[in-house]
């Protein structure tokens, strides 16, 4: 029986577009508390896409009761399935925690949460100012702990495309339509 | 599962002499890199002449010393409220909430230019009036005004510079009159300023004071019209121009205390007046003033009738953040108003998480007025 080999193409579409839109809004997040000039655009970007990023992970999460991920390469090291299952917890953990973090000190703060235009959303928080920096400081914290989490994400994924080669890289990455088995590639 | 059982090793790196393994682990190794060198250069740091958010309030805590708890900007103040009694004259050129007909609860804060929470008020310091408009059922609108015709720069950079030179030499304790004087021969621009607020004299009180939001914005209205505008609160009280004895008082916070005792008596006003700009008109540069030509739309009456002391809660714990707009109500190219809304809300962090002391200015318990 041929194994699944490759994630589901929704699943791949959601997985790309919000690497976009993460990788987006780490580097929005830490440019625009260092801007002066162009905080402002930033910080209008840096909404909205957080709310969308709140929403994509949630489907996220419900697809993949429906596409479950395949699974990993025969052979592959207890401690490297360990690595990857908890990397992937702690980026869903994260994904969702960032933005209500966001949302949760901006009520607190008693900013208007604008997103676009006339399109607010409702305070999640009392005003409150010491709630506010203690969250406002979560959330930076979360959000160094989101690009470390990243990094090591992105680092596994370039291992295994060029050297493990065993085919989880292309599981989601590749848009050939996959079936069989793992190719493990020969080493040496 | 696997083919061969000895091929179920590419996980052990025991291949590390094979060059193409190296060089491959070289590449993965240069990618990760250059994207955490993006994030740090991104980030500032690897650029630490930057201006940023964080060096310019350093810069306000370097001039005027840490207070923690205190706005580390306009840190002298006290909590104003009451409402805005829109004609709907405004709905002409924005479609805002706030400009429909009808009234618009407020709340506010009086305070002076300058980082120092317990200085003692006098005639030198600028004063302002910042504002949250907070329709029933609209957006919310934040302005922060002052009582100049125009700013005294027009960049960041410049406002950076500024401070820098307005920072007390440690051998007098006192500003070196020397260094402004150079940063103003550098800045036209400023010393054009300069003559227009010399030009203008201060009035006596908190209460006859006009207040000006200086920077241009642009008001949207219903069918997408775009227009550059700015805005002022005009005093209903009559102009009387400061006096020497009311600096020689006994009293620190005697402007404080007289707009206490004024809001105590009767409900103060002020005439929201918006200046209609015209394309000829610079909207990023808020230190040349409009042509007094300029056609003025008076678009309502603002009523002050409570003044209390800062507490949790009140005015203190809101950042008067410039760029906090409802819809029809959008920023112009001035570079000042990110700037603004970018300090005031690292200022606002900052004091947000420290422990706070008692302000300055208190009212008697529950405040003053209606």
């Amino acid at each position: 029986m041929a194994q699944q080999l490759q994630f589901a193409a929704f699943s791949r579409i959601l997985h790309w577009t919000m690497a976009i839109m993460v990788l987006a809004m780490l580097f929005i997040g830490i440019g625009m508390v260092a801007s002066l000039t162009d905080y402002h655009w930033l910080v209008s970007i840096h909404k909205p896409l957080g709310v969308l990023i709140l929403i994509f992970v949630a489907v996220r999460l419900v697809n993949r009761l429906f596409n479950p991920a395949p699974p990993l390469p025969q052979g592959m090291p207890p401690w490297q399935r360990f690595a990857a299952h908890a990397s992937h917890v702690v980026l869903y953990a994260l994904l969702f925690a960032l933005p209500l973090v966001g949302w949760g000190m901006l009520s607190a703060a008693r900013y208007p949460v604008v997103l676009y235009g006339p399109l607010e959303l409702p305070p999640i928080l009392p005003h409150d100012a010491a709630l506010y920096a203690v969250l406002r400081t979560v959330h930076t914290v979360l959000a160094f702990l989101l690009f470390a989490t990243f990094i090591v994400h992105f680092s596994a994924a370039l291992m295994h495309a060029l050297i493990y080669r065993d085919g989880v890289f292309q599981s989601m990455a590749s848009w050939k339509k996959r079936s069989g088995r793992f190719a493990v590639a020969k080493q040496g | 599962m696997v083919n061969d059982p000895s091929s179920a090793t590419p996980y052990r790196l025991r291949a590390l002499a094979d060059k193409r393994i190296l060089a491959r682990l070289a590449v993965i190794g240069a990618v990760v890199l250059a994207v955490v060198g993006c994030f740090a250069y991104v980030g500032g740091w690897l650029s630490p002449n930057r201006l940023t958010q964080a060096r310019m309030i350093d810069t306000f805590q370097e001039v005027n010393g840490v207070h923690p708890g205190f706005r580390r900007n306009h840190a002298k103040g006290v909590c104003i409220a009451g409402y805005l009694e829109s004609n709907g004259q405004g709905a002409r050129l924005s479609k805002a909430a706030v400009f429909r007909p009808g009234r618009v609860p407020i709340i506010g804060r009086l305070s002076l230019a300058g980082g120092e929470p317990y200085m003692a008020d006098g005639p030198a310091a600028v004063r302002s009036m910042a504002l949250a408009f907070r329709p029933p059922d609209g957006e919310e609108w934040r302005t922060a005004m002052i009582d100049i015709p125009v700013f005294l720069v027009k960049d960041p950079e410049s406002f950076w510079e500024q401070l820098l030179a307005s920072r007390p030499d440690p051998a007098t304790g006192k500003p070196d009159p020397a260094k402004m004087k150079d940063f103003v021969a550098r800045h036209p621009e400023t010393a054009r300023a300069l003559e227009i607020v010399k030009a203008n004299p201060f009035s006596s009180g908190f209460a006859n004071s006009s207040y000006n939001a200086l920077d241009a914005f642009r008001f949207v209205s219903a069918s997408g019209a775009s227009t550059p505008v700015r805005w002022s609160m005009a005093a209903v009280d009559p102009f009387e121009p400061e006096t020497p004895g009311q600096s020689a008082a006994q009293d620190k916070n005697y402007l404080f205390d007289a707009a206490i005792a004024r809001i105590g008596q009767a409900p103060v006003q002020w005439r929201l007046v918006v200046t209609v700009g015209q394309s000829s008109d610079p909207t990023d540069d808020a230190t040349i003033p409009w042509p007094s030509t300029r056609e003025h739309i008076d678009v309502g009456t603002l009523t002050i009738n409570h003044i209390e002391g800062e507490a949790p809660g009140n005015c203190r714990d809101v950042n008067f953040d410039p760029l906090v707009l409802p819809s029809g109500i959008e920023p112009s190219d001035d570079p000042l108003l990110s700037t603004r809304s970018a300090t005031y809300s690292t200022s606002f962090t900052r004091r947000a998480g420290e422990t706070k002391e008692p302000s300055a200015v208190q009212t008697p318990a529950g405040g003053k007025g209606a």
